[in-house]
């Protein structure tokens, strides 16, 4: 390998405000780039794939890095929280235990202590380790550019690999996660080439609570997926395969199978599609058995949900 | 406007610095204030061989800018034997064979050091997690495991 030069040459500033921040990267274009932890943005501009010419480091603007909780109104995340602040952060810990697995899954504790959950989506990796968690919680990105403030579900943040719905001179300032839904588990399970520190080669989050409204089985699954689709992906099909009657068949099958259907792997250097589909199908399987034990979900029988229908 | 005046305290010791935008932490410590026990392995923030405390948290020293540390304190791999003397985790290392070519042992030291003061009993399950973004290509993993094991009074 050749010898690394460190970093190209770039001006760097510190934003103070969304509006500086937005102003910074309007008038600089491509030319300009948002800094939050770095550890995606230094990597690849030493590998000379980014050349941004002044880098806006945005840590320092108020409330990016504030962590807020309110049972009413759920979770505040700043966009340049940590991923260590996030997983352990007392209310994140109790109440979106599902955050916590996931933001502890990335890389390891030294890169967790500078990479965000604003970077882990914003740069829009089909891998990312925190979309699948955010699409199963009902996560909203909050945005601040030239309009103002805009929010947008997380399902329509990412529009490909690396592109999502920011604006020029456009920032994330905050993710929303909604009130947790009482009695709701989730699981997300990373499968990568080792055990730990390595991307996703699939990402499957499996999220479920009781629902009286469906009145076929009383419970409601989110199922969402990391490395299998140009973005990171629920699965409409997978879920309502999950919420169908356990009278009509094997559920946990039909769902593990309508999820692996919705997929759209691609061979790469980590490994071929035909896997990644057939681990999604297994993935699937074990996080929806994991998650319907914690419900005290029956996997073959009546859920509970009917008993609960009149409280 | 690419240089910038930083403050940092490192290894207890302030120091002031005029630095380029664009230098890293690791590039400061290693060139400008000549402390070479940190490592440059990959500068990808794969290896941790460039693990350093800042603020107390252990961080990749090759992802972070000289000019993001400004104001913070910084501890690296020669301050925890400030008197020259080892510390109880230094000597574990020595007594274990948790060494073989060293190039990995300052950051796996520093992760360690870090995990011990946050846990100061870690299983060894723990352990291993904490030392995830420390690679030992020797791969001397075992060793290095009942080293830190034995600095926290688990084990012998």
């Amino acid at each position: 390998m050749l010898a690394r030069p460190g970093l190209p040459c770039f001006d760097y500033v510190r934003a103070t405000s969304p509006e500086d921040a937005s102003t910074l990267l309007l008038e600089n274009g491509f030319a300009a780039r948002l800094l939050m932890g770095g550890t995606d943005l230094f990597p690849r501009m030493r590998d000379g794939l980014l050349r941004p010419h002044l880098v806006v480091d945005v840590k320092g603007v108020p409330g990016l890095r504030d962590i807020g909780y309110d049972t009413h109104d759920g979770l505040l995340i700043g966009a340049a929280v940590s991923l260590n602040v996030v997983a352990c952060h007392p209310d994140v810990q109790e109440h979106y235990p599902l955050l916590v697995e996931a933001a502890n899954s990335v890389a390891s504790y030294q890169v967790r202590n500078r990479a965000t959950l604003g970077g882990n989506l914003c740069n829009a990796s089909p891998a990312a380790d925190m979309a699948p968690a955010a699409l199963c919680l009902d996560a909203q990105v909050e945005l601040y550019g030239a309009a103002g403030y805009r929010r947008v579900p997380v399902v329509d943040f990412f529009l490909g690999p690396g592109r999502t719905a920011l604006e020029p001179g456009e920032l994330l300032v905050a993710i929303r996660f909604p009130a947790p839904r009482a009695g709701s588990h989730g699981r997300y399970i990373k499968l990568g080439r080792n055990r730990a520190g390595d991307l996703a080669i699939v990402g499957v989050a499996v999220y479920g609570y009781p629902d009286a409204a469906n009145r076929d089985s009383g419970y409601r699954f989110r199922i969402a997926l990391a490395s299998v689709a140009p973005v990171p992906m629920r699965s409409p099909a997978a879920e309502e395969a999950a919420a169908q009657s356990p009278l009509a068949g094997d559920w946990l099958q039909a769902t593990a199978d309508a999820a692996a259907e919705s997929a759209s792997p691609i061979d790469d250097v980590r490994a071929s599609a035909v896997y990644r589909r057939e681990m999604v199908r297994t993935l699937v399987l074990r996080g929806l058995r994991y998650v319907s034990a914690k419900l005290s979900r029956p996997e073959g029988g009546w859920g509970v949900g009917r008993g609960q229908e009149g409280a | 406007m690419n240089k910038q005046t930083i403050s940092v305290t490192v290894n207890g010791a302030p120091e002031r610095l005029e630095v380029e935008a664009s230098l890293t932490l690791l590039q400061m410590l290693r060139e400008r204030l000549a402390l070479t026990g940190t490592k440059n392995g990959c500068e990808a923030g794969e290896c941790g061989a460039c693990t350093v405390l800042m603020d107390g948290e252990p961080v990749n020293a090759c992802l972070v800018l000289a000019v993001e540390a400004d104001g913070c304190e910084v501890l690296t791999v020669e301050g925890l034997a400030p008197s020259g003397q080892l510390s109880a985790l230094q000597a574990a290392f020595s007594e274990h064979n948790a060494v073989q070519c060293g190039f990995c042992t300052p950051g796996m030291l520093i992760s360690a050091y870090a995990l011990l003061k946050r846990n100061a009993h870690p299983t060894e399950p723990q352990i291993r997690e904490a030392l995830v973004g420390n690679l030992c290509r020797c791969t001397g993993y075992v060793r290095i495991i009942e080293a830190v094991q034995a600095a926290s009074g688990e084990r012998g």
